[in-house]
Parts: C-alpha cells; structure tokens; sequence
C-alpha cells in the first residue's frame, strides 16, 4: 500500500485550536440551521402521533434528519418496521463516505473515541470539519467533540420544542426556516472552494454531482441518487485532476 | 408520555442502521493506512456531498426532477451564494437566503 505520510498521522505536534471551546463556536454558524429544521422534524414527527418521549428517544438515539423525517412519514403511513428500517439503512449509508473523508485527518484515535466522533457525525458537521480540515490538514479530537455535542444538544433541544408545540403550529414556510437546509448546503460549499483553492476544478465536480443526482434520480429514489452522485462526481474529480 | 413497543424497535432498529455507515470508517480507516489514491478521491467527497445535497433540495420535487416547483428557492440560491463568496460566513449565508426567500415569496 502506498502512504500519504503528510496527512495522515503525522508526528503528535499540537493542534491549533483544538479545544473543546473552539468546536463549539464553530458549530455557531449551523445552529439557525439545526433548530429550524429539528424544530420542523419534531412537528412532523408529533404530527405523525409520536408521544414526546418517543420524540425525544429518537432524536437522542437516531439523530439524523432525514432519517427521523421518513421515520415520522413511514409511521403515518402504517409501513411495516423491517421497511421503515431498510429504508432509513439506505437513506444514511452516505455517511460511509463522510465517515471516511474525515478519518485520515485525525491523529490516531483509541476505539472509544473514533466511536464517538462517528457517531455524531451529520452532514453539515462533517461540511465544518472538512473546512477546518483543508485550513489546518488536520482535525483535533476535542474540537470534533465540541462541535458534534452542540450540533447534538441543538438538535434534540430543538425536536422536542418542536414536539411540544406540534399540535399547533402554523406552516413554518411562511417564516422562510424550510430555506435553512439549502441555505446551510450552500454556505458549506461555497466556504469548502473558497479554502481548497481549486476552484476551477471544484466547480466541475460540484456540477458533475449536481447533474449525476438529478439523471439518477429518474431511475432510482432520491438516497440512493445521493450515493450515486458522490461515488460519480468524486471519481470523476480524481479523474479530472489527474490530467491536469 | 409513554413508548409503544412497535415505535421502540423502529428507534432501535433505526439507530443501528445510522451508527454503524457513521462510525466504521472512521474506526478503521483512523487505523489503517489509506492507500494513495484512495485519499485522492475521498480528497472530492466533501465538495460532491454539498453539491449533490443542494442540487436535491433545489432542482427536485418530492424524489422527482421538478426544479419548476422551486423557481423561488433557485432565485434564493443566487443572493445566497454570493453572500457566502464575500462574507465567507455561514450564517450571513443562511440569513441573507432566508431573507431573500421571504421577500420573494411576499412579493411574487
């Protein structure tokens, strides 16, 4: 196997700002996003005849949008569990590959402790720490786990409030907070090219995704369509780099 | 406040399926020694996840490709963008899209 030694495990020199302070804080900016959308997710979720107990069971032992969302709309549709669960299988088997894009960032890490950075691994702090990532080319363990504890507390915090109010909200659309999603997507892709610094490249694989998703999802449904884009659009980077 | 036995095994059930793509890569590829090229291409995955969850959000419609339903979200997607090339803050990012979608949706 060949060796990327200037990545990864280099020589344990200290990290700069790896505190568990410097996680938090850099979880800020995500946060609008997080408590819109567990808000939403908890209406739904309350809406669909969840208990607040089972609200908040899922977001502390699931935690991940999508997968709370189809939960809820699964469950209001009297779907069968094993269905329930296969679907929600696939629907976050995208984050093998964000799992795997951040693991050469990080000094080597105990077992425990590459479980716990894991499992509170979301789409929007992994779009944090790969930012960080190309900044500094290395992750600290203790920022990690500040900025997955707050996205984590945020997020239930914001399930249940929204669990509790279920039954009387009115459409969250009209405050615009459906647009936090995109909004968040955008904010984390523009600031991944600003810091990569390969712009004319990056802006080819962010196109090559854009189109791979929408032709596979003639053909197949929207979780697998994600999977297919990444695997597409990243080979295709590697691809494209490689002739420069 | 109760939990009924079926939604417990959904949370269960469900919870395995989300941790286990999460945390395995992370615990084995933290210990082994990644090949080359295979940090090349992991190298494109972050730019391709935003790009392909964004292109979700904006050109499809319930899983179908409907980017009609979302003319408002795309015009959004515009402003919000070039916040986040000068500010180069999420948050400006999120707010000025926030802001511009409620305009839009009041004035059209």
């Amino acid at each position: 196997m060949e060796v990327n030694t200037e990545v990864q495990h280099s020589p344990s020199k200290p990290i700069e700002g790896n505190t568990y302070l410097q996680g938090v804080k850099d979880c800020v900016p995500t946060l609008l996003g997080y408590l819109s959308i567990g808000f939403a997710a908890g209406v739904v979720e309350r809406t669909a005849g969840f208990s607040l107990m089972e609200i908040a069971l899922l977001s502390l032992i699931v935690y991940a949008g999508s997968a709370q969302f189809i939960a809820a709309g699964m469950v209001a549709a009297v779907s069968p569990i094993a269905t329930i669960v296969t679907t929600i299988f696939f629907v976050n088997a995208r984050h093998l590959l964000l799992s795997a894009a951040i693991a050469p960032y990080f000094e080597k890490l105990s077992a425990r402790k590459s479980f716990f950075i894991g499992s509170l691994l979301t789409d929007e702090t992994f779009g944090v720490a790969s930012t960080k990532a190309q900044e500094q080319k290395k992750l600290g363990y203790k920022w990690m786990v500040g900025l997955n504890l707050t996205a984590y507390l945020n997020w239930c915090a914001a399930n249940v409030a929204g669990g509790l109010v279920g039954d009387w909200i009115p459409n969250p659309e009209r405050w615009g907070l459906d647009f936090a999603l995109p909004g968040m997507f955008i904010g984390l892709l523009a600031l991944q090219m600003i810091s990569r610094k390969k712009f004319g490249l990056d802006l080819l694989v962010a196109l090559c995704a854009a189109a791979a998703v929408v032709l596979a999802s003639f053909l197949m449904p929207p979780s697998a369509a994600i999977i297919v884009a990444i695997l597409v659009a990243a080979t295709a980077g590697m691809v494209m780099e490689r002739w420069k | 406040m109760e939990v009924r036995w079926h939604i417990f095994l959904l949370i269960v059930g469900s919870a395995i399926v989300t941790l286990i793509p999460r945390v395995l890569p992370l615990m084995v590829l933290n210990r082994l020694r990644i090949p080359e090229a295979l940090l090349r291409w992991l190298d494109h995955v972050p730019v391709a996840v935003m790009a392909a969850l964004l292109a979700q959000e904006l050109l499809l419609a319930d899983g179908k490709v409907d980017p009609g339903r979302n003319l408002l979200e795309i015009a959004a997607a515009v402003p919000a963008f070039l916040t986040a090339f000068i500010t180069k803050s999420l948050f400006a990012t999120v707010i000025v899209g926030i802001i511009t979608i409620v305009v839009l949706r009041l004035v059209i």
